[in-house]
């Protein structure tokens, strides 16, 4: 066995998501590969070295590859793996991985994974199917290489070890030719990476969800508050995106976001299964609803029947009062 | 552009209960409401109004799969698609022989786009697009929440896209793979007439065979569960006591 995880990183540190593969990427056992690409890559190159269970870093250091699209870099992919044979690929499940690995699968052809939760040994995985409402153990075909993502929420990060030092290989200017040169007919325009001081929803550690009882746009920013409060995120179920109380990218649900944070609070959501698929692995679930049989507190750990235009400014002042 | 392709797929209606079967072999489908994978309801969508727009002349459906997709190809002709392909298949399907699949009616069709959901809510997998772009050697443009295509004989796509914590805008050379997120539209619903309209238009019917194409799934299904339930909780009768439950006992405030 031995596994390249591609990686993805942000100045001189591996993203986290990264670090989550990793962990997955260990659970196969034998060696494993970090590639980096990227222009000056070797401050996060030497981040990777210093992880635990990393045999080897490469970095395809190139201009080429900075604002690279996937198809350059599937092609890339795809240079490296014909010249060193990985049993494994692996990338995090993140909107880089997603819409790379499957790329350079079909390049290589072979069927890939998405969004593993656990590694049961070196052919056999697990993952989740209709929004994780089934888990599906399945096992790849004999020959490899098998391509996977990582869903990062299923596993911890990779630590750091003061003895690591993996050694770094600067990969060849022949290897990469290929890939550098290719005519992909995919030109980057631009990024508008949000500058909202809120975190992402996908990442958040906390997520305040409202649902269509919140009745208007305007008392969203009830939940905004709340969420700065608390510093997370704010959500919303697809009856209040519907109703336009807020944009399609706040939807958690099986059609929107999956989101695990450490605490979900569901305010004036009902509960509906496409709703539950989207955030039914996070940690604490509190569900706060007017009505006591709706589905909702089937899955909260702390419910409370109340109506949400009371509970919510309560609950903030509460916090406050108690020092968050 | 002349025509563009769009992907539909069948599956469980988003708002079916799933249930696994007792033999642990799947995911239970007789007597379920099947419907049009969401995802693929905002491509049909967006490939209409390009064609709206006056952007595109034909907007053609495809779906792959038993006899019962033809009701998704039905379903997109209604919004307004003018014409179906189908290629009639018992063959479990998984992505790589999908994007084989779509890739050779591409060589057929010569379309200008093909827009594929980003996913289907089935298996999950996104990938299909991305896979297809490749075997075609075309760009890709994945999660779209903005598609534009300019004017001219230039032929080149404008893509906003999805990606982690932001947008991303990639201009694409023509002919190019588009698959579409959430925020890209909101999919019309099919009025009574059109669906009658929809009766006579045209569907192309295919078989693996004809496309030759080699279909094995390659990954193999050990078996399917239930996922772990969660155990039930409390109902607190005040803030109070939920914000010292949260604080004491969950301890994540």
């Amino acid at each position: 066995v031995s596994t390249l995880v591609l990686a993805e990183h942000r100045g001189d540190k591996l993203g986290g998501d990264t670090l989550s593969t990793i962990t997955a990427a260990k659970a196969l056992g034998g060696e494993i590969s970090v590639l980096l690409t990227g222009q000056n890559v070797l401050p996060a190159a030497k981040h990777a070295s210093t992880l635990q269970g990393i045999g080897q870093v490469l970095t395809a250091d190139d201009a080429a590859f900075e604002k690279g699209t996937a198809e350059r870099l599937a092609a890339l992919l795809v240079a490296v793996q014909k010249r060193r044979s990985f049993t494994h690929i692996a990338a995090p499940s993140s909107s880089f991985g997603r819409d790379l690995l499957p790329r350079a699968a079909a390049l290589l052809d072979a069927q890939p994974a998405s969004d593993v939760t656990e590694v049961i040994d070196a052919e056999t995985f697990v993952r989740p199917i209709y929004a994780g409402n089934a888990m599906q153990t399945f096992r790849f075909p004999a020959e490899g290489p098998r391509l996977f993502t990582v869903r990062s929420s299923a596993f911890p990060a990779a630590p750091e070890e003061a003895s690591s030092s993996a050694q770094i290989e600067e990969i060849s200017q022949e290897e990469l030719a290929a890939a550098k040169e290719l005519e992909t007919g995919s030109e980057w325009v631009g990024q508008d990476v949000s500058t909202s001081e809120r975190p992402e929803l996908g990442s958040a550690k906390v997520v305040i969800s409202g649902g269509r009882a919140l009745k208007s746009a305007e008392n969203f920013h009830m939940l905004y508050d709340l969420a700065d409060q608390l510093g997370g995120a704010v959500g919303a179920s697809r009856a209040a995106v519907d109703a336009g109380f807020c944009p399609n990218d706040m939807q958690v649900g099986q059609t929107g976001k999956v989101v695990a944070p450490d605490l979900y609070i569901a305010v004036g959501v009902s509960g509906a299964i496409q709703h539950l698929a989207g955030m039914k692995d996070s940690k604490c679930i509190v569900a706060i609803n007017t009505d006591p049989d709706c589905p909702i507190f089937q899955v909260a750990d702390y419910g409370l029947v109340m109506d949400l235009f009371e509970a919510i400014p309560a609950l903030g002042k509460e916090i406050q009062k108690v020092g968050k | 552009m002349k025509r563009i392709l769009v992907a539909v797929k069948r599956v469980i209606d988003y708002n079916a209960r799933i249930r696994v079967k007792a033999d642990k072999s799947g995911v239970e489908t007789t007597n379920v409401k099947m419907s049009m994978n969401p995802f693929c309801e905002i491509a049909v969508e967006e490939a209409l109004r390009l064609k709206e727009k006056k952007l595109a002349e034909e907007v053609v459906a495809v779906s792959l799969g038993p006899k019962a997709c033809q009701d998704q190809i039905r379903t997109a002709m209604a919004m307004g698609a003018d014409r179906g392909i189908h290629v009639l298949t018992d063959t479990e399907l998984q992505p790589l022989a999908v994007a084989k699949l779509l890739a050779k009616i591409a060589e057929r069709e010569s379309p200008d786009m093909f827009m594929l959901g980003k996913q289907a809510i089935d298996d999950d997998c996104n990938q299909t697009g991305q896979m297809l772009a490749a075997l075609l050697s075309w760009p890709q443009a994945t999660f779209a929440s903005k598609v534009e295509v300019e004017a001219g004989d230039e032929r080149r796509a404008v893509v906003t896209r999805e990606v982690d914590g932001g947008l991303q805008t990639l201009r694409l050379r023509l002919p190019a793979v588009v698959t579409t997120d959430l925020r890209l539209n909101e999919p019309r619903y099919a009025t009574l007439p059109n669906i009658m309209k929809a009766k006579k238009k045209p569907i192309q019917q295919l078989t693996p065979q004809d496309l030759g194409v080699d279909m094995a799934p390659r990954l193999q299904t050990v078996k399917v569960e239930e996922p772990l339930k969660r155990k039930g909780g409390i109902i607190v009768s005040s803030v109070e006591e939920l914000v010292d439950k949260l604080r004491n006992e969950a301890k994540v405030l």
